[in-house]
């Protein structure tokens, strides 16, 4: 029965893009200070990748934007203390943000074995 | 009843007519001589998790010791990323109902569908339909006149038969490998809820229609959002300068919403509020507008305490939305992290990899 039809999804809102992420022009030679372009990135990855690479010592200033609210794109600002580099930072925030959320799920699953029982 | 052994920084204030320290600060060079550099340890020693209540239409639960990015970042994740199941396509080979074919696609769309869509793959743009990707289920009704019906008689529950369509007429039609396959055989893929009315019929009037159900995210259509509702609200605190005066006992308790404040009387017959529930205040600041408690009472609230509350359509589990919050959450870190792989070390690279992958496969 369902040979008989042409299954061609329509519509999405989904971009596609040729690339996951992207150093936009006007970075510094050593790559101290860089603006990196998310694709297909909101709020949830842009706001809580902020607040982990803020969190790290050698970075003078991180911040997000999203330059237009119907295009699925945030800019990631980095700034580095004494010509480190933004992207071992972006790495290790990359890093720390997976670490935090393996923590949640484990204390998660714990609590929820306590609760049933 | 205070709360004086809360560290200041973790309290969002809460005044009259404005709030105060809003914003988090616990960032490297903040504050001078404290180390607040990310540590995974002192993460676990801080963050914690109470379960409060489970049931299949909603949870609550307490995240406690992480910032509102991070909080904020979950809840959305659980209200347009977590992937669920619902009808795509719907395939009309006969409709003789008075609503229209694209009505009831869209009517047949929302209808929440039990099935873990961990199970089923993504069915990306330009695929086919296949057994790894789609459930089918078929709608199949025709209204009929009842026989021996009394004359007169107007209630058409009395009169017809199948003229109201349920999603309990739902039913599903194995393909492939589903039809042996212990996941789909031990727990069939079905409605919810069966009692969603999606249309009615009269007599000579009838349905003939495939539904082919697939997975997606709240991103793409809000049918393929598991979260009813997902939201989180602040942990609230109040802290006294001065013991409430007996005289006043009773009027500070009726500054709070039922069961946050009680009063407790002495042998002498003084009257002394306490603080019986935190977590029922309304938070309505009510009691900021005695003079009475003028410099007295300090409203606030937690600002790493959040209390999450999630309902979800049944199409997953409400305790298992933040567990697979945080695995969408570590897919996408992961993504971003192979397209800077690429930046970095160049397309090259990743060739290579998958190069090695593939001799050791052929190792084995």
């Amino acid at each position: 029965m369902s040979t008989l039809i042409n299954h061609e999804r329509i519509d999405t809102d989904v971009k596609e893009f040729p690339t996951k992420i992207e150093l936009v022009d006007g970075y510094s030679n050593d790559l101290s200070n860089a603006t990196f372009k998310l694709f297909n990135e909101d709020h949830t990855i842009g706001n809580s990748l902020r607040y982990i690479i803020m969190k790290n010592p050698n970075v003078e200033f991180c911040g997000y934007s999203i330059p237009h609210p119907s295009e699925p794109v945030v800019n990631l600002r980095i700034q580095m203390y004494s010509g480190l580099s933004s992207v071992d930072a972006l790495y290790k925030g990359l890093g720390d943000l997976e670490n935090l959320f393996e923590v949640i799920q484990n204390k998660y699953s714990d609590q929820y074995k306590q609760f049933k029982q | 009843m205070t709360s004086n052994s809360i560290d200041q920084r973790r309290i969002v204030r809460l005044d009259k007519e404005r709030t105060h320290n809003i914003h988090s600060t616990d960032f490297p060079g903040n504050y001078p001589g404290e180390n607040l550099e990310w540590n995974l340890d002192s993460f676990k020693q801080a963050c914690s998790i109470d379960i409060n209540s489970v049931t299949n239409e909603d949870c609550e639960f307490d995240l406690i010791g992480v910032d509102p990015s991070i909080a904020n970042a979950l809840r959305r994740v659980m209200i347009a990323e977590v992937p669920a199941i619902a009808v795509e396509n719907v395939f009309v080979f006969n409709n003789t109902s008075v609503m229209h074919d694209e009505v009831m696609a869209h009517r047949l769309g929302l209808v929440p569908i039990l099935f873990d869509a961990n199970r089923l793959e993504h069915f990306e743009k330009g695929d086919n339909p296949n057994d790894q990707n789609t459930i089918v289920f078929t709608l199949q009704v025709e209204c009929k006149r009842k026989s021996n019906v009394a004359p007169g008689e107007t209630n058409p529950d009395k009169l017809y038969e199948n003229h109201k369509v349920y999603a309990r007429h739902f039913s599903w039609v194995p393909q492939g490998a589903q039809e042996s396959d212990p996941i789909f055989t031990q727990n069939p893929p079905r409605v919810a809820y069966p009692d969603i009315l999606i249309t009615k019929l009269r007599p000579g009037q009838a349905l003939d229609l495939e539904l082919h159900c697939v997975k997606g995210v709240g991103q793409d259509h809000a049918k393929f959002s598991p979260a009813a509702t997902a939201t989180y609200r602040l942990l609230p605190t109040v802290k006294l300068h001065k013991p409430i005066k007996s005289e006043h006992a009773e009027l500070f308790r009726s500054c709070f919403a039922d069961g946050v404040v009680d009063v407790r009387e002495d042998e002498n017959g003084n009257k002394q509020p306490y603080y019986v529930n935190p977590r029922k205040d309304t938070v309505s600041r009510e009691v900021l507008r005695h003079a009475e408690f003028d410099g007295i009472v300090e409203l606030g609230r937690i600002r790493d305490h959040f209390i999450f509350n999630v309902e979800t359509t049944g199409s997953v589990q409400p305790v298992d939305m933040l567990p697979r919050s945080c695995a969408v959450m570590k897919n996408k870190i992961a993504a971003i992290r192979d397209g800077l792989n690429v930046i970095v070390h160049g397309k090259q690279d990743e060739e290579e990899e998958g190069q090695e992958g593939q001799d050791e496969d052929m190792q084995e």
